[in-house]
């Protein structure tokens, strides 16, 4: 029954968002208070009908009911019951429904936090987010209804792949799709932009919170999907460039890009057709990443033939929003007045090249994403782009990027003076060609590229700091009044400070553990020892467990480092009943000097183990930085000023904007 | 003024952009592995140490392991219902990798004609078979698990 209710609400909730796309549009055209009143109940109604649907999946489920088709596919009766409820996002169609509940809870919030919207763009931005819920909801109703019964009801459901029953892979979708949804209010206030051909502080200014909003929950989704590839896997990486991987890193660049660029058009009213344009293109990333990777096109253009009219329905649903809105922005984009001017040398300069770079890097990966799709479906070859591609190219492209970074943070608005700010940065680019030449001493002849990066990560971190100093006056004033100070930043610039300092460390975390990584595999009986670095193993002995729903072999092994100091670590090897396959349960140290992860394999012959030992130095700081990037997006999130769209925020805002000239 | 400043961003974009474009094709020429089933292997003759991606079935009961000054030397066979390549693998195979079902393997071909993989790709979707190997599947014939092949959900 729950399934028959489900779909009722979804075709409930097309409605409201057939209401929600029509009249709020026509009423902005004409001015008439009366139908622009009718967007916000239907955008409430559409995110209540869209809870329901997904509660009703949500209660097949947990009843494993599997007369309801994906529930037979995807789940198992004896699953634990957090991953019944992941289970519901872990396929193609329950993760569109959960994708369009986000779009519906996102078009409520504006609904809600922007009653003290101008109304006229209220009503549009609400339309514009309701056409992009049709599209989702047709999508869904025509071909891939979550809610289909299957004509014989099988006794049991095919189950979840153990790997994929992981808290870190349980909520990595719903966070990333919170970040591409998120990007969609971004979109619809461009599109709505581009429609009342008006752009300025204050439209930057509400569409902020969202971007930031988007791209703190990109960013804890892609680092829990990386988090996840890293420890469950146990293949010794974090990162593969795997397209599936890039569907999600494309939106981060571009949303990046987005974060600054607004940032100049409320501060500095200029760059608004760029910032409008990046809007658009960053919830175009969002749109293809979601179809693309779900749809599993991307491994193979066959995906479409497999099912027509899925393809179909993608291709003409990403060209009709993409290019609708590229069409749009080319004949309304010369309405939108340029604003301020700025000299070469100035903080919009270095957010302009920020910009430049992030975007001609997200180019890059889409090209190399994409060129294996083309190769096959324009010659017929089937091939593949590797990492070193993305590694070589990516990383060139970000060196300055990182020293614009560094430079733009002490760049004044309009007109800055270099020189000036080079002589700020004279302490901090010699501590950090110190740092580098002590890397190039210890690693002497192990190239010059992690010399360079490790260089560049130091100036950068140092960079930041020096900039949070400046701003607290730090040595200047007493020590007091520079702590007073420190408190009474605003949180904008508590963001910007962390948002940076979190990058630099996550930087230094990536060159260390990218460069210097150490990999050893060996097959040896119990009582040997191997070693990796300064580490050595010794395996004490091998016992046979048993776990809830699996059987496992662990090894017990002492690790001992240069100094005599010793731990035990015991890595798993498990094998699961319901569906037969292995997976690794390696042993993890973390410290921050860096990780030592054992992965046992199975026995080899009697009585020999195949060892598996990765050190990966500095590996924690990738995660901490990007925590504290997380950290600094949220306190941001919380400043006064960007109360979205209150009236209140705004009088606070040009009140202390004296105050926070330096802040971002 | 203005129009003077869009032109230099314009340029500047330019020749960022150029720039990229150059360093893409360059560093493309390196990093394209081609994809081969063994039926592919065996018609077009690959030359020995040419680098490419091999996908197919790893055969059942193929998989032997030995070891080798502590080392782990396993050897197994890819085959596509048509033609099969023997392949060796020196190190720990990745959790994903069973007999009877899909592979995707790295590295290049040797004089006696067997494939020497330098990578076992461990990333494969829940469906445990990765797509490429699917559709040589189909292509020779071989596939016929319709209910896998419709597009379950990524890994994702």
């Amino acid at each position: 029954m729950s399934a028959e209710l489900g779909h009722f609400f979804l075709v409930l909730a097309l409605g409201m968002a057939v209401v929600q796309a029509i009249f709020p549009m026509i009423g902005a055209a004409r001015r008439d208070g009366r139908m622009m009143a009718l967007g916000p109940p239907a955008a409430y109604g559409q995110f209540i009908f869209t809870v329901g649907a997904f509660l009703a999946l949500t209660y097949s489920y947990l009843q494993s009911d599997f007369s309801v088709a994906v529930v037979a596919h995807n789940s198992h009766s004896l699953k634990p019951l957090i991953y019944k409820i992941s289970g519901v996002w872990g396929n193609h169609e329950g993760s569109l429904l959960l994708w369009v509940m986000f779009l519906a809870l996102f078009g409520a919030m504006v609904a809600h936090f922007g009653r003290n919207l101008p109304k006229s763009l209220q009503a549009r931005v609400l339309s514009i987010q309701a056409l992009v819920g049709i599209g989702f909801f047709l999508f869904m109703l025509i071909t891939s209804n979550p809610f289909d019964r299957l004509p014989n009801v099988p006794f049991e459901g095919n189950g979840l792949n153990p790997l994929l029953q992981d808290p870190g892979l349980a909520f990595h979708p719903p966070f990333l799709y919170l970040g591409y949804v998120g990007l969609s209010v971004a979109f619809s206030f461009a599109i709505a932009a581009l429609i009342e051909g008006k752009v300025d502080p204050a439209w930057a200014r509400w569409v902020r919170p969202w971007t930031l909003l988007a791209w703190v929950f990109l960013t804890i989704g892609i680092v829990l999907g990386s988090w996840w590839a890293y420890y469950e896997l146990g293949w010794g990486g974090w990162w593969a460039w795997d397209p599936v991987e890039n569907a999600s890193f494309m939106p981060w660049l571009v949303a990046t890009a987005l974060l600054h660029s607004a940032i100049v058009v409320e501060k500095r009213d200029t760059l608004k057709s760029w910032t409008i344009l990046l809007a658009i293109i960053a919830f175009s990333f969002s749109l293809l990443g979601t179809f693309i990777v779900r749809s599993g096109v991307l491994t193979s253009v066959h995906a479409f033939a497999t099912d027509p009219e899925r393809g179909l329905f993608i291709l003409m649903f990403l060209a009709l929003v993409i290019g609708g809105s590229f069409l749009l922005f080319a004949l309304r984009s010369d309405r939108l007045q340029a604003g301020g001017l700025f000299a070469p040398a100035s903080r919009e300069s270095g957010l302009v090249i920020n910009n430049l770079f992030l975007s001609v890097a997200a180019a890059v990966v889409l090209y190399g994403t994409l060129h294996p799709l083309l190769s096959d479906a324009i010659l017929g070859i089937k091939s593949s782009v590797g990492a070193p591609f993305f590694n070589l190219v990516f990383g060139l492209l970000m060196i300055p990027l990182v020293v614009t970074m560094g430079f733009g943070v002490h760049l004044q608005w309009k007109r800055a003076r270099l020189k000036a700010v080079s002589g700020k940065l004279k302490m901090v680019t010699l501590l950090s060609l110190l740092a580098a030449l002590m890397v190039l001493y210890v690693t002497y002849g192990g190239g010059i590229m992690p010399v360079v990066w490790m260089g560049l990560g130091v100036w950068l971190l140092l960079s930041m700091l020096q900039e949070l100093a400046n701003r607290i006056k730090l040595f200047q004033v007493p020590l007091k009044n520079s702590f007073e100070r420190l408190l009474r930043q605003p949180r904008s610039s508590w963001g910007m400070s962390l948002g940076h300092l979190g990058f630099a460390i996550g930087l230094i975390g990536i060159v260390a553990t990218s460069y210097w990584s150490l990999e050893q595999q060996k097959v040896i009986p119990v009582g040997d020892s191997m070693t990796i670095g300064e580490f050595t193993l010794t395996l004490d002995d091998v016992v046979a467990i048993a776990g809830p729903n699996y059987t496992a072999v662990r090894g017990a092994i002492t690790v001992t480092d240069k100094n005599g100091n010793h731990y035990m670590a015991y890595p798993e090897s498990r094998t699961y009943v319901a569906s037969p396959m292995t997976t690794t349960e390696g042993a993890v140290r973390t410290t921050l000097s860096g990780d030592l992860f054992i992965v046992i394999g199975e026995m080899q012959g009697t009585d020999r183990w195949g060892v598996r030992v990765y050190y990966k130095p500095m590996q924690v700081w990738l995660w901490i930085g990007a925590a504290i990037m997380v950290l600094g997006g949220f306190i941001s999130l919380s400043d006064r000023r960007y109360r979205i769209g209150s009236p209140e925020g705004k009088k606070a805002a040009q009140k202390n904007k004296g105050k926070q000239a330096h802040a971002v | 003024m203005r129009k003077k400043r869009r032109l230099y961003l314009m340029l500047t974009s330019i020749a960022v952009l150029g720039l990229a474009v150059l360093l893409v094709l360059s560093a493309l020429e390196d990093s394209i592995r081609l994809f081969y089933d063994p039926t592919e292997i065996v018609e077009k003759g690959i030359k020995p140490g040419q680098d490419f991606r091999l996908g197919g079935l790893v055969a059942t009961d193929s998989l032997e392991r030995h070891e080798i000054k502590g080392a782990m030397v396993n050897k197994f066979t890819v085959t596509d219902g048509n033609e099969t390549v023997d392949v060796t693998y020196v190190g720990l195979l990745p959790d994903l990798f069973r007999e009877g079902q899909g592979v995707v393997a790295e590295g290049s071909m040797n004089s006696a004609g067997v494939f020497v993989a330098t990578e076992v790709l461990a990333k494969h979707d829940e469906n445990y078979m990765p797509k490429e190997v699917i559709d040589s599947l189909k292509k020779r014939g071989e596939w016929q698990r319709d209910k896998s092949a419709k597009t379950k959900a990524g890994a994702s």
